[in-house]
């Protein structure tokens, strides 16, 4: 295979290009100063996913101090104290959500292979690109920065009044920085948005209608919409609570005339859309990890992709369900309540399409696909359970106990599974090495367990009326809360091992072919890695969930389009 | 109505509110139609998994890539059951939010990290206590941050806020067993104690029991201002003298109860453990530093205006506006008892 002339072999074939992207240039600023969407890609994911691992820290933390109840009820806290706890759960919260999950599977994945699937050489506008990852790096710095003032103790939805007048104690303390900092954070996921909607608009190669575009493409296009519009409303949230703490001017402040439920409406208002940030990157992911795995054309393409949009339009407005104990009036909570219920059905279509897909397909459990599978069962429970919370009357027995803890887990850090099988997936793209399949495999299986012994016996803790944020609980919970914490344990064994995995491949791997899966979006007709610019020549536009066509080549060790066999690729 | 499922799995605190039943059994509901469902993608999917795993040389069938009919159901029936859902929702949340009339009202106060309860007869007090089979409605009022307040057995919830009355309303059902109680919590975050801001709920069996408790809940209200100055002059032979006073203590057990029950202990230990306020160990009698106003001694007149007006003087050490003022919401007679109380706390004699 290395003896081909890599020139000769285009880019069908999977013999690794001489002249990659990672290649193509050498030195520091080659890389800080890219304008290549892929480099981009590769430094936001190494980022994220070095910030996934404080947030995890955090996370595995707080579980400890879990372990045991309370001082005042028998037990003795060994490890902190309250002050301690709080700022450990808010600062996972804070990291997991704006720093890790939002810009995931969009900032990381997305930009690496949205430009590559459009068969285009870039996004629409590298340097706004490039300067959206100097914002993500500017937002966490100033987040982690906190650390210095005493952290932050407000929890990550920074709710008014605590968080303009008491909250992390000093003058300054840590609250400003990292609400400072999710600002920052914002406006680098607005820039992410702005550049993914242009480029799908104007860079589709003739022939690329709408309704042919793989459905990841629709996924993220319905997420940069949600990321223009509710974005800039936290923008303004944030300087709002910044102006109420550091001049005190008053919009949420009863005693300076503001009014303290406004703060939850503005919060949720982009808070609850930015769930579907997280998770409409991650539907999409699924669309194709399912097809491509069952080496079977996704069922029914258009109602997942109008789904997408029905979730992203419907997503805007069930910020209030959030709300139904704050005090906002009935009338609205009805509303609120009806619209959320809407949000259910698109879900569930998505969910009944892919499982359709898997019928008579040729299953292939490979570690993205048991990622994908994984999904499916944890995403069944958590929008399972959200209609629980949909309901108003259940709500207000369920609402901020463990349950919430437990459904929001199963949804948003459910995608993470989805993020992980994500960059195994195009792990061969990126880097052009495989991995090891079989210790793959095994993360993957110790993660599923782990999560589920985390998550779901919080719902049974949440049932019983135990709180949220709460650092002393009543000893009838410590068994409960022992199986999670041991339950998170085996998940850092498993992201432990993920870790090995994906540096074993660096240092060892073998050399990945173009098309290791058989899939078929454009992003596999590049060499692996892509070379600088992609495509010499604009690939052909063909349906990305035709299999028929593609076929197992064993000189390749990859799959090769049907009636491309015996082309200038296959001389030897 | 009741849960069969969440009963027999012990899923839900103790039925103890007119609406326990309700919501049960539209979580029961609820959960059937999710098991029912997650049992009918997760199995299928687990059939075609074994099913359709990849064997060598077999490829995938190609099966249509669309079916409206399929497409429509799979949309059309659950859109039937959520909106069943909603209904049943929506019926429940509205009787927990409109409030009945002639009820019996107490007022409710929170802040940081503390409940009390104001019954009609004036007395405060951080237990909340309520006759079983009449409608009680709180009207909640907070002095600080956000708080909410919920009773897991009644299925109730409400946040309670600076700014902004919220109401709550249930009726009990099942007397709390002698000596036992419901968990009173704080649902909202509300800083450093968030998790101890939690009290008893007791719920009487009859009427009489209930105003006879409320008759006694504070002993010192009940004193006449002559008994009460025979009661400091001599506590004990006043106590010895007036068996029917119940729970009256001396003032220094008195103080230290109000320090246990009133929120005082959140933030002030008393063996010299510092807190977000200074410990009360040993501070009678000490020399105090302020930010904002000359030094003084821990005396009568300072103790007392920490507690009513706390952000006169700021100790140095300690967060500015950390206390809340108690101002109006303690009597004389308990700033005594807590004066009382601190004078007890000399260094080197440990209270436990």
């Amino acid at each position: 295979m290395s003896s081909l002339n890599p020139a000769a072999a285009g880019p069908l074939v999977g013999a690794p290009a001489a002249d990659n992207y990672l290649t193509h240039s050498r030195g520091f600023w080659s890389w800080a100063a890219t304008l290549d969407h892929k480099r981009i890609g590769v430094m936001y994911l190494a980022g994220i996913f070095t910030m996934f691992l404080v947030g995890g820290l955090f996370a595995v933390l707080l579980r400890s101090v879990l372990l045991t109840p309370d001082a005042a009820a028998g037990g003795v806290k060994t490890i902190v104290d309250a002050n301690m706890y709080n700022r450990f759960f808010t600062l996972h919260g804070a990291v997991m959500v704006f720093i890790v999950i939002i810009p995931g599977i969009p900032a990381a994945l997305g930009n690496f292979v949205l430009p590559l699937m459009l068969g285009a050489k870039d996004v629409a506008f590298p340097r706004l690109n490039l300067c959206s990852f100097y914002l993500w790096l500017i937002g966490t710095a100033m987040a982690l920065a906190s650390l210095y003032w005493g952290g932050v103790d407000t929890g990550w939805t920074f709710y008014t009044p605590y968080s303009t007048k008491v909250g992390s104690s000093g003058a300054f303390g840590g609250v400003v920085p990292v609400v400072a900092g999710a600002f920052v954070l914002g406006f680098s996921s607005i820039f992410t948005g702005l550049n993914f909607i242009v480029t799908i608009h104007k860079l589709r190669p003739p022939g690329m209608t709408w309704f042919r575009m793989p459905l990841f493409l629709w996924g993220t296009y319905a997420t940069a919409v949600i990321q223009v519009l509710a974005t800039p409303v936290l923008g303004i949230t944030l300087l709002l609570l910044l102006a109420e703490r550091l001049l005190g001017i008053g919009f949420f402040d009863s005693e300076l005339g503001g009014d303290p439920v406004l703060f939850q409406h503005f919060f949720w208002f982009y808070s609850h859309p930015a769930v579907y940030i997280m998770i409409l990157p991650a539907m999409g992911v699924m669309s194709e990890l399912i097809s491509v795995f069952s080496h079977k054309h996704i069922f029914g393409y258009k109602f997942i992709a109008f789904s997408s949009v029905a979730i992203a339009i419907l997503g805007f407005l069930v910020w209030g369900h959030h709300m139904f104990t704050s005090g906002q009036s009935e009338l609205l909570g009805v509303i609120f309540s009806a619209i959320t219920f809407s949000i259910a059905i698109p879900s569930a279509v998505k969910m009944f399409n892919w499982l359709t897909t898997l019928y008579k397909g040729s299953i292939d459990f490979k570690a993205p696909m048991c990622y994908a599978l994984s999904f499916m069962w944890i995403f069944g429970i958590g929008g399972l359970t959200g209609l629980f919370l949909g309901m108003m009357g259940l709500d207000q027995h369920l609402h901020d106990t463990y349950f919430v803890v437990a459904h929001f887990h199963y949804v948003m850090a459910g995608t993470i599974f989805v993020f992980f099988g994500a960059i195994h997936y195009w792990w061969p793209k990126m880097t052009g090495r495989m991995y090891d399949e079989g210790a793959a495999v095994l993360a993957s299986l110790l993660m599923f367990i782990g999560f589920n012994m985390t998550f779901f016996i919080q719902f049974l803790m949440g049932t019983r009326g135990m709180p949220r944020r709460y650092y002393a609980y009543r000893p009838e919970f410590q068994f409960h809360h022992i199986v999670s914490t041991m339950g998170s344990y085996v998940m850092l064994a498993a992201v432990l091992l993920l870790i090995y995995v994906l540096i074993k491949s660096l240092r060892s791997g073998r050399p990945a072919p173009a098309n290791p899966w058989g899939a078929g979006s454009m992003e596999w007709q590049c060499a692996s890695p892509p070379p600088h610019d992609n495509f010499k020549t604009p690939p052909p536009v063909v349906d990305a969930y035709d299999y028929e066509s593609l076929e197992w080549d064993e000189r390749v060790g990859g799959y090769v389009h049907r009636g491309r066999r015996g082309g200038p690729a296959a001389t030897h | 109505m009741t849960g069969i499922l969440a009963d027999s799995l012990g899923l839900m605190p103790p039925k103890a509110s007119t609406f326990a039943p309700a919501v049960d059994f539209w979580f029961d509901f609820t959960l059937w139609v999710s098991i029912f469902f997650f049992v009918l993608i997760i199995g299928l999917m687990m059939i075609f998994m074994v099913m359709y795993r990849r064997r060598p040389g077999v490829r995938a069938i190609v099966t249509p890539t669309h079916s409206t009919v399929l497409e429509l159901s799979w949309t059309i029936i659950p859109t039937i059951l959520v909106v069943l859902m909603f209904w049943g929702g929506f019926k429940t949340y509205m009787d927990q939010r409109v409030m009945p009339s002639g009820a019996y009202e107490i007022g409710v106060n929170a802040k940081q990290w503390a409940w009390e309860f104001t019954y009609p007869n004036g007395i405060r007090h951080p237990e909340l206590h309520v006759p079983k089979d009449v409608p009680v409605v709180l009207t909640m009022f907070s002095d600080d941050v956000l708080h909410s307040f919920f009773i897991p057995a009644f299925r109730v919830k409400m946040d309670v806020m600076r700014g902004r009355y919220t109401k709550l309303w249930f009726q009990a059902t099942l007397a709390s067993p002698p000596g036992g109680y419901y968990p009173v919590l704080c649902t909202e975050y509300c800083g450093t104690s968030h998790s101890t801001m939690v009290t008893k709920c007791v719920v009487h069996e009859t009427r009489a029991e209930f105003d006879q408790w409320l008759r006694d809940a504070d002993p010192l209200k009940k004193l006449t201002p002559e008994q009460y100055d025979e009661y400091v002059r001599d506590p004990a032979a006043f106590i010895a003298a007036h068996p029917d006073i119940q729970g009256l203590q001396s003032p220094a057990d008195m103080g230290r109860k109000l320090w246990d029950t009133k929120g005082c202990k959140q933030c002030h230990s008393i063996d010299g453990k510092v807190g977000t306020g200074p410990s009360w160990l040993g501070i009678w009698g000490a020399q105090h530093e302020f930010s904002n106003a000359p030094p003084a001694v821990v005396e009568e007149n300072y103790v007392r205006e920490s507690i009513e007006n706390p952000r006169a003087k700021a100790l140095k050490g300690y967060a500015a506006n950390a206390m809340p003022t108690y101002q109006g919401r303690i009597t004389d007679r308990e700033i005594d008892s807590i004066i009382a109380f601190i004078k007890t706390l000399k260094s080197g004699s440990e209270t436990k």
